[in-house]
């Protein structure tokens, strides 16, 4: 909660294993979900968080004193722990639920980053986190967490640059108008995006050495339970259909065949 | 395909693959690969390996794979990356920069290149099977730490080289001669259809010391690019394979010391032979990669071609084709993972490591061919990668021994079984 006493940062990296982003998605027979039966691999976004922590110790070297990986989900989500070790994270955090349980919602999983930073001993100062899932693209969590601790927050970064002397983190980020930079104090929520123009950075692939000496580093298994929070769902999902099949449009040739056409599919003009 | 799924966000990377709803699918395509985990019987940890190569593979290779068909070159470059993945000394001691894992682990990562580019993989196999893993079999130690280091970091390129123009089956009879000099040896002879010969600096090579005794005169020699004597002629012209690099070597009264003897003087046959069974093991991940590629590629399309109304993947003879690859692919594939891992255990067998080549050699091609017909028309043309795996594949019908002469092998070897005294 509060930074490290001495100007060495501690960044904490949360990550989400998901649906990979090639497969084609299915609804289940049951109308309930997708099919998860399917490949997954650790959501795009948050890959860009695990490349720039790395990068961030690439630049300031000594500076950096951990890089703590941490994901809440079922079993299998250990080797999303395992890439993110590759790519060159110093440990990991498996907080793990039931195969069967229902997938944490973003203020659960807020609620859970709270109670494992108050834990650290020797505090988190700069958490670094995808924007959004590609699964459920709730985009939350990482603005709920900050307001939950309190602390400065800067979505959609498109650079960051963090100077741990000053205590504070230069940021741009990416807004509807152009490019917001800003100036946040330590310790701060980052959430990372990947736009098309303004490429934050490219994900490292794992090579296989990394990817070997990964399995010596700690992963610690943690349960909601011991981390004192409730991730039961508020929401319920009542039903999942594909979207509907486009129908072709046609063609009108002129605007009172616009009007005529628009009566008839019910749109009356009149305020409600 | 990325744009057909549902509505999500364009990823960096499918910035590689972003293309406009109506272009052909010739262009391509990031898919998900058919490749059958649970049959495959790997563990979590073989799986993972896999991961990591498929991704290697298809951010390195699989986007240049038809570029470098089309040039007819190894792409330089790929050597370091293919070192820093940390994929060219998998067999080989952590001592000298390698993984330590078997030869299971080489056969997933060769099967894994070939299926992003048939050529790369080639030459990655010649690299750090034929060439890195004997040279760590039968080194010296100061060979080892001569040679190996730069190899597996892929700032050197390695080659083997045992066939001759007029010796190819019948390897032994090879006439390049090794002739007794102070301090060492002079080499004069040809080699022929060297994978890699244009561009290694590492060569092992395999000279006749004794032609009067025949097999039992051949030694293994390790031979760089930069000793007097030793030329190269111009690279091959292909049928396919086209960016693997190979040539005829000219030894021309080529001095070797002695210190580069590998293995024993005369002794060159055992080390030959017992090199060869590794490397059609792991050579038969080429043709299973390639064919995987053949096989996705086709099943995808066939159920994106729509002819009378419907994907032509639904009519019966197309089904047909669909079950007989994939059962070929999953047929061969099991029996060589089953070959690979009793090597791992030291059951190295002759008669199944020619098998499992020739098998999956054979398979290969038929659903090369046969995914080539499933894009009817479309097969024929060279913007579709079909043409391009089929060329690739017929190169295991003649590499590391041509299917006649492992044939010749599994039944000489039952012959040998049942002889009566």
């Amino acid at each position: 909660m509060r930074p490290s006493a001495v100007r060495l940062l501690n960044i904490l990296v949360p990550i989400k294993r998901a649906v990979d982003y090639a497969v084609k998605i299915r609804v289940n027979p049951e109308q309930t979900g997708i099919d998860l039966n399917v490949k997954h691999s650790m959501n795009p976004f948050d890959e860009i968080a695990v490349e720039e922590a790395v990068r961030i110790r690439e630049r300031l070297k000594d500076a950096v004193k951990s890089i703590k990986v941490v994901t809440i989900g079922p079993p299998k989500s250990a080797e999303t722990l395992r890439t993110a070790l590759a790519m060159g994270a110093d440990s990991a955090v498996h907080v793990e639920i039931l195969e069967s349980a229902p997938a944490p919602e973003p203020l659960g999983v807020a609620k859970a980053l709270k109670a494992l930073i108050e834990r650290q001993k020797e505090g988190v100062d700069v958490v670094i986190m995808g924007k959004q899932a590609i699964d459920d693209d709730a985009g939350q969590t990482g603005q709920m967490l900050a307001g939950l601790m309190g602390w400065s927050q800067a979505t959609f970064a498109s650079k960051v640059e963090v100077d741990p002397e000053q205590k504070i983190a230069n940021i741009t980020r990416e807004i509807d108008g152009g490019l917001e930079e800003l100036r946040c104090k330590l310790p701060v929520i980052i959430t990372t995006d990947l736009r098309q123009v303004h490429l934050l950075n490219e994900p490292r692939y794992a090579s296989l050495p990394n990817i070997m000496k990964a399995k010596k580093k700690p992963v610690e298994k943690l349960t909601a339970a011991e981390l004192g929070v409730d991730l039961t769902p508020r929401l319920e999902t009542i039903k999942v259909t594909e979207p509907l099949k486009r129908v072709g449009g046609g063609k009108v040739a002129n605007v009172d065949e616009l009007l005529t056409k628009l009566k008839e599919a019910g749109v009356t003009g009149k305020r409600a | 395909m990325l744009a057909l799924t549902s509505g999500r966000l364009i990823t960096a990377r499918n910035l590689r693959y972003l293309r406009p709803i109506t272009t052909t699918i010739s262009q391509v395509s990031r898919q998900i690969s058919t490749y059958n985990v649970d049959i495959a019987g790997l563990t979590e940890e073989q799986a993972e390996f896999r991961n990591a190569v498929a991704e290697f593979a298809e951010r390195e290779l699989a986007p240049r794979a038809a570029q470098i068909d089309k040039s007819n070159n190894f792409p330089s470059d790929v050597w370091e990356k293919l070192g820093d993945m940390g994929l060219l000394g998998i067999t080989v001691s952590s001592k000298y920069g390698g993984l330590d894992l078997g030869y299971f682990h080489h056969t997933l990562a060769m099967e894994e290149l070939s299926r992003a580019s048939g050529s790369v993989a080639l030459s990655y196999g010649a690299h750090s099977n034929l060439c890195v893993n004997q040279i760590h079999r039968h080194g010296t130690e100061a060979q080892k730490q001569k040679y190996l280091p730069d190899l597996i970091a892929g700032k050197k390129v390695g080659s083997l080289a045992m066939s001759e123009p007029g010796s190819g089956s019948d390897v032994v009879s090879m006439s390049l001669r090794a002739d007794k000099i102070d301090g060492g040896w002079k080499l004069n002879g040809n080699k022929f259809w060297i994978t890699n010969g244009p561009t290694a600096s590492t060569l092992v090579v395999y000279a006749k010391t004794a032609p009067e005794r025949g097999s039992k005169g051949i030694t293994a020699f390790i031979i760089e690019n930069t000793f007097k004597g030793f030329s190269t002629h111009q690279k091959l012209d292909k049928f396919g394979m086209r960016g693997s690099d190979t040539c005829e070597l000219v030894f021309d009264n080529c001095k070797v010391p002695e210190e580069n003897v590998l293995g024993q003087v005369n002794k060159g046959a055992g080390v030959l032979m017992s090199g060869l069974d590794l490397e059609r093991l792991v050579l038969s991940g080429g043709p299973l990669g390639l064919a995987q590629a053949a096989f996705d590629y086709a099943v995808e399309y066939v159920h994106d071609r729509k002819q009378f109304g419907q994907p032509v993947g639904t009519f019966q003879l197309m089904q047909g084709k669909i079950a007989d690859m994939y059962t070929s692919i999953n047929a061969s594939r099991a029996y060589v993972y089953a070959v690979a891992r009793a090597c791992d255990r030291g059951q190295i067998s002759r008669r199944d490591c020619a098998g499992a080549i020739l098998y999956s050699t054979e398979k290969a091609i038929e659903v090369a061919l046969e995914g080539m017909q499933c894009l009817g028309g479309n097969g024929y043309i060279n913007d579709y990668p079909m043409g391009r795996i089929l060329r690739d594949s017929r190169l295991y019908a003649v590499g590391a021994g041509t299917q006649e002469i492992r044939r010749m092998l599994i039944g000489r070897e039952f012959n040998e079984q049942f002889k009566s005294p």
